[in-house]
């Protein structure tokens, strides 16, 4: 089969699709792009289902050569993007012929980049899912949960003819700049268990990134929080559930969260907005804000309508170049 | 049998979370995989999955499909038809749960906190083999790893704490105690429990349907077997 090869794996890529869903029931966790935002748009630029399979590359590095003809779009955190040592833009589609070589560079803002190729990189599934889950050794091209490897082919499909290149209207490209976030919060599971002062300070202060922050979880480092318990029996963990264990830091659990646990919660992060935190730095600042579970169902309508609804822009070849001046800045070494 | 001490609270945008009580044991368990169990049915298309734990079950659904007073609707109506009638036909497949007989090899050689726990205990190796099988355990919750299964509850004679320094590795199949509860280790991987035995089940096998051989709410019998069926069964030491 035709596809991508890998001349550098890179930091940490990793292929993902939506999710491993629906097995919760065995203690399997879902995986699935930590920047679901980033993730659907590579998808819609190679005129994929939402759910097919790309790369997550952390930070990034890798460099890949092609045995096809297809289309590929990166999103996600400003990593420049070189095609035959080309500058090529984010968040744009291009065509791609036997032979090409493509180059991520490393990420200059946001660190969690999202590589999609036409079609979606063809892997077996495991529990219907290709997500790689390395804590689970499930996924991925192997189905082992292992990374990308320095001489894999990432099978894809060939395209007959180039589209014209698309690209995601400006206004709908987020600012990964600042290293910092603001957090939409849905109180819930032992929110009662904070005293009305806890919750002040935990919504009136300003959080760290802590290295010890991955596709688990993001540790944070702050004003502590301290519950009038101090565990609870295990329970199942949703995905944004902020849990507050003995050391009173605050711990928002990720895509390959375990499925229980037994530490205290305050409620959970919008789904919305878990990308944006697992696009920050270690040093990266969030500050979180409550909202209703009926103001977090509208911004999730709103949201999926906006994204259904908005039309990708059509960029003629030409003036490629052009654009790509606008985000020079992203393509310096 | 619905009972006040049963509640249901937000957990996130798409999750709910029903709490069955503050203490788990078999008529909880047996509570929250009814619970379960229907609500597969009522809300199939829109439910994306559910989490049922000791003494809970977490339901998440679609929100772009439904809202979280349409889902605590159906939830109230599976909670208003549960049963505590373990005689009932209809029932006795939900409210008991399968009954699932899992091989051990018990010896200090395939368990190496054996003689210390029954030291601990004040009781000889083959007590604590005896005591461990005399129960009939309750599927509580999968979790920590896939197919990792929380067994409860350990005779207290030899329930024993965790070990101050988990070992790096715990052998796949190890058969382990930790306080009251008891579990088989699904792979190999780091671990804290106190380890008994050997069992040659595979407890998650992603090539095998089902999966596993227990779910939550699932009786479990441990059954003694000698060195020699333990390597005929496939166990590896």
């Amino acid at each position: 089969m035709s596809g991508l090869k890998v001349i550098q794996p890179g930091i940490f890529s990793l292929p993902q699709d939506s999710g491993r869903f629906g097995q919760h029931a065995v203690g399997l966790t879902t995986g699935g792009p930590l920047d679901s935002n980033a993730f659907r748009w590579a998808n819609r630029l190679c005129g994929n289902a939402l759910e097919a399979t790309a790369i997550e590359v952390t930070i990034g590095g890798l460099v890949l050569e092609s045995t096809t003809t297809t289309q590929i779009a990166l999103t996600g955190a400003d990593i420049p993007l070189t095609i035959n040592k080309k500058p090529a833009a984010l968040w744009h589609s291009h065509a791609i012929n036997p032979g090409d070589r493509i180059e991520l560079g490393f990420a200059t803002a946001g660190s969690r980049g999202y590589f999609a190729v036409a079609g979606g990189f063809q892997f077996e599934p495991i529990f219907n899912s290709a997500s790689t889950v390395p804590r689970e050794a499930l996924g991925g091209l192997t189905q082992d949960g292992t990374a990308l490897q320095t001489g894999q082919l990432l099978p894809c499909e060939t395209v007959k003819d180039h589209r014209d290149s698309q690209a995601v209207p400006k206004h709908l490209v987020p600012d990964y700049g600042n290293n910092s976030a603001l957090l939409r919060v849905v109180l819930g599971y032992q929110q009662e268990a904070f005293s009305n002062l806890q919750k002040q300070l935990f919504f009136t202060s300003q959080y760290a990134v802590t290295e010890s922050s991955d596709r688990m979880g993001y540790r944070l480092k702050g004003s502590k929080i301290t519950p009038s318990i101090e565990g609870i029996l295990s329970e199942g963990i949703c995905l944004g559930a902020i849990q507050v264990p003995a050391d009173s830091q605050p711990i928002v659990l990720l895509n390959d969260r375990q499925t229980i646990g037994g530490y205290p919660k305050l409620g959970s992060v919008l789904s919305l907005d878990i990308g944006k935190l697992a696009q920050l730095m270690p040093g990266g600042t969030v500050r979180f804000e409550a909202i209703s579970v009926e103001q977090a169902h509208n911004l999730l309508a709103l949201d999926h309508h906006q994204f259904l609804n908005t039309a990708l822009e059509n960029i003629p070849e030409e003036t490629l170049e052009s654009s790509l001046k606008n985000t020079a800045k992203s393509t310096k070494p | 049998m619905s009972s006040p001490q049963q509640t249901i609270s937000i957990a996130g945008e798409n999750s709910l979370i029903v709490y069955f009580g503050d203490k788990p044991g078999a008529a909880i368990a047996s509570q929250v995989a009814q619970t379960a169990h229907q609500l597969r049915e009522s809300l199939s298309q829109v439910l994306i999955d559910l989490i049922p734990s000791y003494a809970s079950l977490l339901v998440i659904y679609n929100p772009l499909q439904t809202d979280h007073n349409a889902v605590r609707k159906s939830i109230r109506q599976a909670l208003s038809n549960l049963t505590d009638d373990v005689n009932s036909e209809s029932n006795k497949g939900q409210t008991q749960g399968s009954l699932v007989s899992l091989p051990v090899y018990y010896s200090t050689e395939s368990g190496s906190d054996l003689q210390t726990l029954a030291d601990g205990a004040g009781l000889t190796t083959e007590q604590v083999i005896a005591i461990h099988q005399q129960t009939e355990y309750r599927v509580y919750a999968i979790g920590f790893a896939p197919g990792f299964a929380y067994l409860g509850e350990v005779d207290p004679r030899i329930a024993a704490p965790r070990l101050a320094t988990p070992r790096q590795k715990v052998p796949r199949g190890a058969v382990a105690i930790a306080d009251r509860q008891t579990a088989v280790y699904p792979a190999q991987s780091p671990g804290g429990w106190n380890l008994i035995g050997l069992c040659p089940q595979r407890m998650f096998d992603p090539n095998a349907n089902p999966t596993m051989p227990v779910q939550v709410g699932d009786r479990v019998r441990f059954e003694a077997i000698d060195k020699q069926t333990f390597l005929e069964l496939g166990g590896q030491l």
